[in-house]
Parts: C-alpha cells; structure tokens; sequence
C-alpha cells in the first residue's frame, strides 16, 4: 500500500507530500503520525504541501484533524508551503482552517515550531504567536 | 454551445479519481486555463466525485470540453451515479448540512468553485450533478 513517509529529525516529525492526496493516503498518514509522535515524543509536527495541487474538504479535515490530535499529544503542527491557489480554493469552498498554524516556507515552519517548544518550556502560560 | 471533446470515464474506487483529476487537469492545461480556476475546477470534481464514491459506491463522469465563441472556452464535468438519491436537494446544498460525518461543505462548496452547478436527483435512481468552469471565468 502507498505510504506518505514521515521522517525524524530530533523533536520534529517531517512529512513531505509529494503525491497526489487521495482519502485512504491522507488517513494513512493521520494514524502514521499520531503513532509516530507517541513513539519518538515528538514535540512538533511539520507538513510540506507544497508540492500538493488539491486541498478539498476532506483533506482539509485530515489536516486539521492531524493538528488537534498532536495537540492532545502534546505536539505542535505546522503546514508549510501551500500554493496560493489551493488557499484561495480553500477559502472559497468555505474550509475553516481553524486550529492550523501555517507558515510560508519549511525555514519559517521550523522556525515557528522552535519557538513554540521554546515558549511552552519557558513560560508557564501557553503564548500563541502566529 | 458546442462540444469539442467529450469523454466517460468510471468511477469505481478512490484511484479512479485520481485518474479523471489528472486527465481533467490534462484538458485544462490544453484550453489553456489559469492555474487559479484549475485548481477551484479539480477541488470542486474532488469534493463530487467523492460523493458519488461513499453514497453510491461509485459512477461515471462525462468530461466535455466545450465553447461558446472562439474566446470563450471550457469545461463541463457531469457526474452521474445510480445511488440512492438524494431525498432534499435544498437540505443537501446547504452549509454544514450531511448525512454522513462530513463537515457538509461539499455540495454547496464545490458550487462556489464553479460557473455553472446543477443538480438532479431521483429517490432510488440516482443523481447527477454538472458543474462547468470557464477558462476565464
């Protein structure tokens, strides 16, 4: 069966899409992190979409699904790179991305993650700056 | 109105829909149509074809390459399926509205993605849907 690779790079959880999202694929990948993130602790979850050309309401609740289930995890998401045509489709389909951070690029995604780890492990309370 | 190319092609399982996204994609890059309006036409098919695939088991769709006059040119996608229908047309495209798990922003999301959205529906026989996108529209 097809997989979405998911790599470890210290804290971090990397996941590239570089295929075409079908149901069964954007599933896979949901339960491959949430055992991924248990497995290694993982503090931060980061999806490149950049090579990705379609995001409909299914896989926009995969995504958001990925970020809430982290959360309770005790890991952050963040989704990188999505082509300005995929958010002026999601916007107009009327997809509420609420509860995703997303960042530019892969640099300024890792960055915010670094920061986020950085800001739970010094301050008590939870500081959100996206 | 007139075809200038018209293709059926079957929807069985989730692959199949990754085929007629491709070949949709093809047919626009050949009219020439803007990636933004590609992109709105794809997501659109992808949230239809999807429909068609969990509440009938699958269809088939007819691709039509169309035009109205040399400038004007586009495509027009119609999906049909033998499902059980859908018994409230005016409940099933509205915002937040399914039967089944989704976030119901499918059918009315998908008609604000295109030009042109029509629906019909037999309790028991089927529905089909068809939705068109110009290549400036």
């Amino acid at each position: 069966m097809e997989k979405i690779p998911i790599l470890k790079m210290g804290d971090f959880l990397l996941v590239t899409v570089q295929v075409d999202l079908y149901d069964r694929l954007a599933l896979g990948l949901e339960s491959d992190l949430v055992n991924m993130i248990r497995k290694y602790s993982s503090r931060g979850v980061l999806i490149d979409i950049s090579a990705v050309n379609i995001v409909d309401s299914f896989m926009g609740r995969i995504l958001g699904n990925i970020a809430q289930m982290s959360k309770i995890l005790d890991a952050h998401t963040v989704v990188v790179g999505m082509q300005p045509a995929v958010a002026i489709t999601l916007i107009e389909l009327g997809l509420p991305m609420t509860g995703v951070h997303t960042a530019l690029n892969v640099e300024k995604g890792m960055a915010m993650l670094r920061d986020k780890l950085f800001l739970t492990e010094e301050t008590p309370n939870d500081s959100d700056n996206n | 109105m007139i075809t200038i190319n018209s293709e059926t092609i079957n929807i069985k399982t989730e692959q199949d829909a990754v085929f007629l996204r491709n070949r949709v994609s093809e047919y626009a890059n050949k009219i020439k149509m803007g990636l933004v309006n590609q992109t709105k036409l794809l997501t659109a098919a992808s949230e239809l074809v999807r429909n068609m695939l969990r509440y009938a088991g699958g269809g088939k769709v007819l691709c039509e390459v169309i035009s109205q006059s040399v400038l004007q040119t586009g495509i027009r996608l119609t999906f049909i399926d033998n499902g059980p229908g859908i018994p409230n047309i005016a409940d099933a495209m509205k915002d937040g509205f399914s039967t089944g798990k989704s976030l119901g922003i499918g059918l009315p999301g998908a008609k604000r993605l295109v030009n042109e959205f029509q629906i019909k529906s037999q309790e028991g026989e089927g529905t089909s849907v068809t939705i068109l996108k110009w290549k400036n529209g």
